[in-house]
């Protein structure tokens, strides 16, 4: 049992690293809008965009 | 007779397959040319899936803002002057300058809308990224400063059938943001730490009942104690600092048990781990935290959504005016305009000052400010208002204020102060937890005095278990469950609430105040009835209808757009006389050809002999003649809105009272009033008068609500109990209302009060169930009967019970 000595620090660890990669992409703006890219990616849009 | 829909707006096609459109091989039926052009640009640039994807019909029918496209580009170049771009347009050097806009969009209604507001402007060359936002309807929109014209843009967006307003970011706008993201990360964080925590306390629990050696239970108490260390000091803090507000201020709510609780637990926790006490209570700590903020996170949510939209007084005010000086017409941004300037003011365009008319006349749309729906005749001499709209034809005015000054911040400033003496609604939750607090820390003292005479060394113990037993954790959740549910059903059935009170204050109400323009009724003249001026006229009802309607198609006055969805000849000759009506030959048709028409008042319509209208009633005749005898008379009125007559019915049989307070001094109050069974009726209002009409009830002991619509009733709104704002009403209305009825059916106000009173009830019995718990745990508590295993299952089955009947709430109410 004694492995829980290595493995719970390691969990941690990867919360810690979790964490603050959800703070950096609050600071950039992705959850900014909850709604449209939920939304965006029902149409298919591949056929006849002329540009 | 099968009614035939527009294809594009949803509308009636009163002329069948007139301005049908070739679409994938099929004819659609449009109702008007509007309609018609905007679906065909949208076919025309390869983005008919929009009707595909579409799941709602467009916000703004593009029938409603007919008006000649001419005009509306006209003021779309004034977008191009530097003077104005300068307050919203972000400019980047680089290999090619690129310029960096945000617009707010108006007419969104579904996520179909922004998919081809997207993809059309992606389709233009030299526009570098596009991106819009669906929660806020803001476009962020980025492109070659030299090679694209911010109007060919505004023009694309206006082609579809959208319209799009600049937008700066205001310092509230920035705090709302900061405020998210903040709210966000704190619930983030506790989210996380509970699931860890739980996860630690698996073993601990387990190891309870069968047995863990010491060194493995001191090492996962530590564990968890690091993360409900973070959770306490980074997520919880909001209810600290609320708490410790409280506490100075001498007015406790709910946030200083639940602090309470929060920090007690959590100490005692250490101090177990540190000395290997009995019991840790640390995933009880984590959860209750992230449970309260999850409540907290979607309340400030559906706040934040009313207001985003908006852009408040910045949308009233139009960002340029034309100033005339004697070099000629320059184009300046509204904030450089000073006192004594001469400017230009075209029809359609919104007056941006206050001022003297020098020359001209015209009508013009004060409706935002007094209400009145017909708009005023002003000649040379009279005053304009700022914020208010040119109909008619160009007027040259001088400036007499501007700014603060300006008579539309009168309006601000009472609302200011009407917004100061709102009184509180009273929650009931926050009595409750004033006497609780108190009651529970005078227990816990006499306890722990009690059990240090008897057994000194349990004391602590048995305090600290009649504290968690007490932990208002049912008790705090009571209120906030239930609230959230209730919202969230209501959003669903058109009643947006973005203040915490409005649900149990709904309760409480005595009176309900209404406006009567674009309130009670829709704001806008429509058609009721057409009668031939003598008995054997020659036109045929539909023909007159239709002349009527050629005579009117240029013009912007209310009048006029009554006409709007009919249809109109081809090819026509036609005079517009300001204040009077218009006039006009139609060409090409045998029949009519020789005849001089003329709409409007009857003694313009036919000035050879006073006729009076065949009807004597509150409606507006107008008459149709040509040059030889009158032809037919049309009564136009405004119609009640969707709803109101069951409601006002409704209302009543609930004992509510209802009054009309309403700007408009015609006898068209005492009509609608009529209509509506209403006998409070106070006609003739500036908005100083409504205010002090609601403040006097307010004295009475009476609990208001208005519900309005208009910039003219915004200070009685912010003074009501509740405030209750109309889906359309200008965003300085809805960002001071409490609520918004979204789906623009006055019914939806019923559905929100039996909420409101289902709600208040579920909220009391959630109270009275976790008073109830406490009460029965507390003496079991302090005489040293319970284990703390019970005393966690007794806490987390009383919550769970709390939430299961606050979840009743969002089923849909059974239809009123």
């Amino acid at each position: 049992m004694d492995i829980i000595y290595v493995l719970i620090p390691l969990s941690i660890l990867l919360i810690g690293i979790a964490v603050a990669v959800l703070f950096w992409a609050i600071k950039s703006g992705q959850f900014d809008d909850m709604d449209s890219p939920a939304h965006r990616i029902l149409f298919d849009d591949d056929d006849q965009l002329k540009k | 007779m099968i009614q035939t829909l527009c294809f594009h707006c949803g509308e009636r096609a009163l002329e069948g397959n007139r301005w049908s459109l070739n679409i994938d091989g099929e004819e659609q039926p449009m109702c008007c040319p509007a309609c018609k052009a905007v679906a065909d640009t949208i076919i025309g640039s390869g983005l008919k899936d929009y009707y595909r994807h579409r799941t709602a019909l467009p916000e703004i029918s593009p029938q409603q803002k007919r008006s000649a496209n001419d005009d509306v580009r006209e003021e779309l170049k004034l977008y191009d002057e530097m003077a104005i771009q300068q307050s919203f347009v972000q400019r980047f050097e680089g290999e090619q300058v690129e310029a960096e806009a945000i617009l707010v969009i108006s007419g969104i209604s579904c996520a179909a809308c922004a998919w081809l507001i997207e993809h059309r402007l992606q389709q233009l060359e030299n526009i570098v990224s596009v991106n819009l936002n669906l929660t806020t309807h803001r476009l962020m929109v980025r492109w070659l400063d030299e090679k694209v014209k911010l109007s060919q843009i505004f023009e694309e967006i206006h082609q579809l059938g959208y319209q799009a307003h600049p937008f700066s970011a205001t310092e509230a706008e920035e705090q709302r943001i900061q405020e998210s993201k903040t709210a966000f990360r704190r619930l983030a964080v506790a989210g996380f730490a509970t699931m860890q925590v739980m996860m630690l306390a698996v073993p601990l629990y387990v190891g309870e009942l069968q047995g863990i050696l010491i060194q493995y239970e001191i090492f996962l108490r530590a564990a968890s104690m690091l993360f409900a260390t973070v959770v306490v000091l980074y997520s919880a803090r909001p209810f600290f600092s609320a708490a410790l507000r409280d506490l100075r201020t001498r007015h406790l709510t709910m946030d200083v048990p639940v602090s309470i609780a929060i920090l007690l637990a959590y100490f005692a926790s250490v101090w177990s781990t540190a000395n290997q006490g009995p019991e840790i209570y640390f995933d009880s700590v984590c959860m209750f935290t992230f449970f309260l903020l999850t409540g907290r996170f979607f309340e400030m949510r559906a706040r934040h959504r009313m207001t985003q939209a908006g852009n408040n007084l910045l949308d009233l005010m139009p960002p340029a005016a034309i100033k005339s000086t004697p070099d000629g017409n320059i184009v300046i941004a509204s904030s450089d305009i000073q006192v004594n300037d001469l400017l230009l003011i075209k029809p359609g365009q919104q007056i941006p000052a206050d001022g003297i008319i020098e020359s001209g006349s015209s009508a013009v749309d004060e409706a935002a400010l007094t209400g009145e729906y017909l708009p005023v005749d002003k000649v040379i001499g009279d005053r304009l208002i700022g914020g208010t709209h040119n109909v008619e034809s160009q007027l040259l005015m001088r400036v007499t204020a501007t700014g603060v000054e300006a008579e539309l911040n009168t309006v601000m400033r009472l609302m200011d102060r009407a917004q100061q003496e709102k009184p509180a609604i009273a929650i009931f939750a926050d009595k409750v937890a004033s006497r609780f607090v108190a009651a529970v820390l005078i227990i816990a003292t006499s306890i722990a005095i009690a059990w240090s005479f008897i057994d000194p060394s349990q004391a602590f113990w048995i305090t600290l278990a009649v504290l968690v037993v007490t932990c208002p954790c049912a008790l705090s959740l009571a209120t906030p469950t239930a609230l959230t549910a209730a919202t969230a059903s209501l959003r669903e059935q058109g009643f947006l609430i973005s203040k915490g009170h409005v649900l149990e204050g709904l309760n409480q109400i005595d009176r309900i105040i209404f406006d009567k323009t674009g309130t009670l009724t829709r704001g806008e003249l429509t058609l009721t009835q057409a009668l031939p001026a003598f008995l054997d006229v020659a036109l045929s009802e539909p023909q007159a209808l239709k002349i009527a309607a050629t005579l009117e198609q240029y013009s912007n006055h209310p009048i006029a757009r009554a006409f709007a969805s009919a249809d109109v000849f081809d090819t026509a000759n036609i005079k517009q006389v300001t204040g009077q009506g218009s006039e006009g030959q139609l060409c090409n048709i045998d029949q009519f050809t020789n005849a001089t028409y003329r709409i409007g008042r009857a003694d313009f319509a036919f000035p050879q002999k006073a006729l009076l209208p065949p009807i004597n009633d509150e409606r507006q005749w107008i008459l149709l003649a040509d040059q030889d005898q009158p032809l037919y008379w049309f009564a136009l009125t405004d119609t009640l809105r969707q709803g109101a007559v069951p409601m006002i019915r409704q209302l009543k049989t609930w004992g509510i009272n209802v009054s009309m307070l309403t700007g408009d001094p015609s006898g068209q109050a005492e009509a609608v009033a009529k209509a509506l069974d209403i006998d409070d009726v106070h006609k003739g209002l500036s908005p100083a008068d409504k205010l002090e009409l609601a403040s006097n009830w307010q004295q009475q002991g009476e609990r208001l609500m208005m519900v309005g619509d208009g910039i003219n009733d915004v200070p009685t709104l912010a003074r009501a109990d509740i405030a209750v704002a109309i889906g359309q009403a200008s965003d300085l209305t809805k960002t001071n209302a409490d609520a918004v009825i979204t789906n623009n059916n006055l019914t939806t106000l019923l559905q929100a009060i039996s909420k409101g009173r289902k709600s208040t009830l579920i909220i009391r019995q959630n109270i009275y169930w976790a008073l109830l718990y406490n009460i029965l745990a507390l003496p079991l508590a302090a005489t040293g009967f319970i284990p703390p295993w019970a005393a966690a299952i007794g806490m987390s089955v009383s919550s769970l019970i709390v939430v299961g009947n606050a979840l009743r709430l969002l089923s849909p109410n059974k239809q009123i």
